[in-house]
């Protein structure tokens, strides 16, 4: 039941967040810090596994019944990957809450309850390890995302939710004919019938038919991802989301391709992934290229850091299909340390368009100037996502690059540019917003004088702080994270090489 | 802790752990100073004194493996990543070089410190100077220490951002922005070339760790074996010389170098003179057995060294502003240090390295001082006369002028000469005559500098005096600059050259007279207001302009890869690939517009519609 109340209690939370609003538009958000504090307790007894010699399969396997006739069942188990996933999770929420805090003043109480259900809904995607209940959470993800966008975003808030909205649905549609796909043929060749991973992933199918299932399923992640071509939603969704939703949206919703790519096209399908590898390499070392490129020239800072995304994830993507050990333990870093510093720089942008009304790099500048703190703490995750060593982000590119390196040297060359152009785009970054002298919106924010522009408040601090921090840890002590799913990628690359 | 090591008597043995501390002093020292905001006296006392700690412990390191040649010190912190074969430690090595390298960089970085509390006493961001200064030393020492690639690439990215940083120290300059902006890229590309080779040496090795790396490589592509591990061999020390071209500015990532002059001077003497860019001659001379197994490497290196150090002296003949020429000057000397390593000869390298970074670093410093007394002009012909006015500045000058030149009996003298007398035991009397060329150059420039500066008219009355902490930094760095005459005889042992083939009389005098030449030459030049004064010929005039520009890379570079790179970008700003979903959305919108023409509410319409379709349908299924 641990993990099932990990669920309900988001789920749970956010009802009662919703109605809490009729007595008190401030008492939503404490609700929803309530819950998202609880939810921390079922998952706390794990922390232990960080100090196990061995890790176990599964770290909590909870089997339930759901529909007998189907086989279908509710299956919710949690191992190393999951874990750090639902960690990660879990943070980003109380980041996301923390930048939601004071920002959303309208409508608060249905604002926490869509926040909290796309948190469940990425949870379960997480922690299903039914193929069929783990479609209904990547399912229940995106709606209440795509309010989230559509009420509370910015200027052009209907075309962007509805853009992000077609994109994953689109993959989600490819997604439900590959499963059923998948499941039948099982059935054929095993006579089994079972949704259930651990059945599945046993017997791997075999034929063409696998091949063009095995295609469904990876088009379905990788848009989600998003590498190239199918990215386009995310910049503008990012643009136009909230802050909040932003931070969980390049946080931990990007991260469910990645998870998908890992734990099931690797595993349930080890021959058609080796052979749509290279194509995958391509797509990623162009991605990596091209949101760079793309991040250079953008004027609007969130959709720099939104083509920024697109590069960063572009490593992931490498990483998965390099099929070696470094690189796949180099993807699962990157999606730490990406989840971290991009939703990172995505609060900075709102903290800054809070206090400057303006997220135009044209009209921004000397910052420093008028907020050293949070100019140097903007400085921190500009360098961070250059890959700078001694944190994250830098041990997760490495491995990603070293691994790809054995079987794909010139893909990982190209990919390996990647590190001049990130540079690139996150000086851009530090040069346009908090060096040079002062930009047309900071000079007139203090020219009103009648709102005095303030430094980060002792909330938002301790907000970036944690998340340095982390970054830091991260960087020079990767180990336990990468102890934790070392088990499990091993099976997966095993797979691959019978 | 101090009685600790007394106890320890004349004969004195320091417990290896003590090598951990020389990094993590400023590292925390600048910590501090990042997280609380101390009254400024705590903050010098801070910034200063934690790189003093670590030169006085480099300094007990020193004595005690005094007359030793064969020593290495481990102490590491522990793990930082293991995954099948990938074993990276923070792990610290000590041997000869790195001994050499942090006697150095604590020893002339704690003297620029010093200078540092005078020259920046008025600055408003005193503390984030300091921050990042203890940040960088810190950084170096990780990089000098590591003892494997990994952490030497941390410590390299270290001090590049740490140098971005510094160089960008007055952020509100868009100029000084775009000159940080380019120092970093610029050596990223190279770094990005070093990170490849590190992929490549992972795998063909199986190892990081540079000692395991340098017994493999001899193992896997001793010389004699085919031909492909030579090759081999080949890329991953061109890969690695990727990363030392650019850290170091050589040819052909030479050109941020001058631009970085715009960052404080004492930033200037110490990571732009002394230390950083000296970190590709570490390198190369760290990895010596990996980059002898290829000769074509090495010759690649020597090449790159010779072609650098005579563009750079060239260029730093015609420049005007004193802090270019001394970065010019800069990345000549380090061309001969290139040289030295392609020719075989590492030790001599790293002398050079040592003795130019005592002078160089003197230069930097009185030039700052310069800078401070005349109301911050950069311009050497707008100054002159100033012998008289500043004399401990014209000492210190004139003395890093006079081993920049190599004048007999300065250290300056001695290592150059060991770097020409080297390359005459190769055998590469080519790459001899352009390095004598260069020492004439070089001398002569250091000559036109220091008479420009000190001689003649008065032009303006200084306005400051130097501070006394800016005086003893000086008059402390004269004393190295002119007696280190000695290569530390660890390095010696650890890089061993060449054997000695005697020198042919000309080969022995001609080095010492170029010099005192040149300085003729250059004394008779300026008594003749050369100096400065209109060029006649246009010929001339455009040699002049071209030689000012550094050879006019930054205008190739900008043309062959910045615009074509802008343009590439900006044509796809709207993201063409998005505009095929935008076209999708269009024809979506144009067959809802036409589909729903149908549903316009009118009988008519709808009754011959339905007509027409019934005669269709009918007309199929009888022609069918």
């Amino acid at each position: 039941m641990i993990l099932l109340s990990l669920l309900l209690i988001p789920l749970i939370g956010g009802i009662v967040a919703w109605y809490s609003e009729r007595f008190n538009p401030d008492y939503p958000r404490w609700v929803a810090l309530a819950s998202l504090i609880l939810c921390w307790v079922p998952v706390l007894p794990y922390f232990s596994a960080f100090t196990l010699e061995q890790m176990p399969q599964w770290l909590v396997d909870e089997p339930m019944r759901w529909i007998p006739r189907l086989n279908i069942t509710a299956h919710l188990a949690m191992d190393g990957l999951s874990f750090l996933l639902v960690i990660l999770t879990l943070a980003m929420g109380l980041v996301a809450l923390s930048s939601a805090w004071t920002e959303i003043k309208k409508r608060t109480g249905f604002f926490y309850l869509n926040l909290l259900w796309t948190l469940a809904g990425v949870m379960g995607v997480f922690l299903a390890m039914d193929l069929f209940l783990f479609f209904v959470f990547w399912e229940v993800m995106l709606v209440p995302m795509y309010l989230l966008i559509a009420i509370w975003g910015y200027e052009n808030r209907q075309y962007a939710a509805f853009k992000f909205f077609m994109f994953t649905q689109a993959g989600g549609l490819l997604m439900l004919l590959s499963l059923a796909g998948l499941v039948i043929l099982h059935y054929q060749q095993t006579h089994i019938l079972s949704f259930d991973y651990t059945v599945l992933v046993q017997n791997p199918i075999t034929g063409d038919l696998a091949y063009w299932i095995a295609v469904g399923f990876t088009v379905a992640f990788i848009v989600k991802l998003p590498a190239l071509p199918f990215h386009s939603w995310l910049p503008d969704a990012h643009t136009q989301a909230p802050t909040a939703a932003s931070v969980i949206l390049a946080a931990v919703l990007l991260k469910t391709g990645g998870y998908g790519l890992i734990r099931f096209v690797l595993p349930l399908f080890p021959d058609a992934a080796k052979a749509i590898a290279p194509l995958m390499m391509t797509i990623a070392g162009v991605g990596v290229v091209y949101g760079a490129m793309m991040a250079f020239v953008q004027k609007d800072l969130k959709r720099l850091i939104a083509y920024s995304s697109v590069s960063h994830m572009g490593f992931v993507l490498l990483g998965c299909f390099a099929m070696n050990i470094y690189a796949l333990q180099g993807a699962v870093m990157q999606m730490l340390a990406h989840g971290i510093s991009t939703s990172a720089l995505f609060v900075l942008v709102g903290m800054i368009q809070y206090r400057f009304k303006t997220r135009d790099l044209d009209k921004l500048g000397g910052l420093w100037q008028q907020v050293p703190r949070l100019s140097a703490i903007g400085l921190f995750f500009g360098v961070a996502s250059l890959g700078m060593p001694g944190l994250g982000n830098f041990v997760a590119e490495f491995l990603v690059l070293v691994g790809s390196f054995e079987k794909y040297p010139w893909y990982t060359v190209v990919a390996a540019s990647g590190l001049i152009l990130g540079a690139i785009y996150s000086l851009i970054i530090i040069y346009k917003t908090f060096f040079g002298p002062r930009g047309d919106s900071v000079q007139t924010s203090e020219v009103k004088g009648a709102a005095e522009v303030t430094d980060t408040s002792n909330r938002e601090a301790t907000t970036l702080l944690v998340m340095v921090v982390i970054l830091v840890y991260m960087g020079v002590h990767p180990q336990p994270f990468m102890d934790m799913v070392q088990s499990n990628l091993l099976q997966t690359i095993a797979k691959g090489l019978l | 802790m101090l009685t600790n090591f007394l106890s320890y008597g004349v004969d004195m043995q320091i417990p290896d752990s003590l090598l951990m501390l020389i990094p993590l002093l400023p590292f925390v020292s600048s910590l501090i100073l990042i997280f609380v905001n101390p009254p400024k006296k705590i903050v010098t006392l801070l910034g200063v004194g934690s790189v003093g700690c670590a030169a006085l412990i480099a300094l007990l390191f020193n004595i005690s493996l005094w007359g030793q040649t064969d020593y290495v010190i481990k102490a590491g912190f522990g793990n930082w990543m293991t995954i099948d074969k990938l074993v990276i430690n923070f792990d610290f090595y000590l041997d000869a070089l790195s001994l050499v390298m942090i006697s150095i960089i604590t020893g002339v970085g704690f003297f620029i410190h010093l200078y540092s509390t005078g020259f920046m006493d008025e600055d408003t961001d005193y503390r984030r100077y300091f921050a990042y200064l203890n940040m960088f030393v810190s950084a170096m020492l990780v990089l000098v220490l590591a003892d494997n690639m990994l952490l030497l690439y941390l410590g390299w990215e270290g001090v590049g951002l740490c140098s971005y940083l510094l160089i960008g120290f007055w952020y509100k300059n868009r100029d000084n922005n775009m000159a940080a902006n380019k120092a970093f890229l610029m050596t990223r590309i190279g770094d990005t070339g070093m990170a490849i080779g590190l992929f490549l040496l992972f795998y063909q090795l199986g190892t990081l760790n540079i000692q395991d790396m340098q017994t493999q490589a001899v193992a896997v592509w001793a010389p004699g074996s085919d031909l492909q591990g030579n090759s081999m061999a080949t890329l991953c020390c061109l890969l690695l010389l990727a990363g030392a071209v650019g850290k170091s500015a050589q040819l052909p990532l030479q050109n941020w170098l001058p631009d970085a002059m715009a960052g404080p001077t004492p930033v200037s003497a110490l990571i732009h003179a002394a230390t950083m860019v000296t970190a590709g001659v570490y390198l190369i001379a760290r990895n010596t057995q990996l980059f002898q197994l290829s000769p074509d490497a090495m010759f690649v290196v020597a090449l790159v060294g010779t072609c650098t150090l005579l563009l750079a002296a060239t260029a730093a003949m015609v420049q005007n502003d004193v802090k270019r020429i001394l970065a010019y000057s800069t990345i000549s000397q380090i061309g001969y240090m290139f040289l030295a390593l392609g020719v075989g000869a590492g030790s001599v390298a790293v002398f050079h390295l040592m003795t130019h970074a005592f002078f160089k670093a003197l230069l930097f410093l009185s030039a700052g001082a310069l800078i401070y007394s005349v109301h911050h002009e950069h311009n050497i012909f707008k100054m002159g006369g100033l012998l008289k006015k500043l004399p401990v500045v014209a000492a210190s000058f004139a003395v890093g002028c006079a081993a920049l030149a190599s004048l007999p009996f300065t250290s300056g003298f001695f290592s150059k000469e060991s770097i020409l007398e080297k390359i005459v035991d190769s055998g590469h009397t080519e790459l001899w005559w352009a390095a004598v060329i260069g020492a004439f150059i070089t001398a002569f420039y250091s000559g036109r500098l220091f008479f420009v500066v000190f001689l003649g008219k008065m032009q303006q009355e200084p306005n400051h005096t130097p501070t006394k902490t800016m005086h003893i930094a000086l008059l402390v760095l004269i004393v190295p600059s002119i007696f280190a005459w000695m290569q530390p005889q660890g390095l010696i042992a650890l890089m061993p050259g060449l054997p000695s083939k005697g020198l042919s009389d000309l080969q022995h005098w001609l080095p010492i007279f170029t010099p005192i030449a040149a300085l003729m030459l250059a004394f008779g030049l300026y008594r003749a207001n050369f100096f400065g004064s209109e060029l006649k010929s246009p010929a001339l005039q455009s040699i002049h302009q071209l030689l000012k520009s550094g050879w006019g890379f930054d205008f190739i570079y900008h043309h062959l890869f910045v615009l074509p790179f802008k343009w590439l970008c900006h044509i796809n700003r709207n993201d063409i690939i998005d505009l095929f979903y935008r076209r999708l959305e269009d024809t979506a919108r144009l067959m809802h517009g036409f589909v729903t023409g149908f549903q316009n509410g009118r009988l008519r319409s709808y009754s011959a519609s339905l007509v027409l379709f019934c005669v269709l349908a009918i007309s199929w299924v009888v022609l069918k």
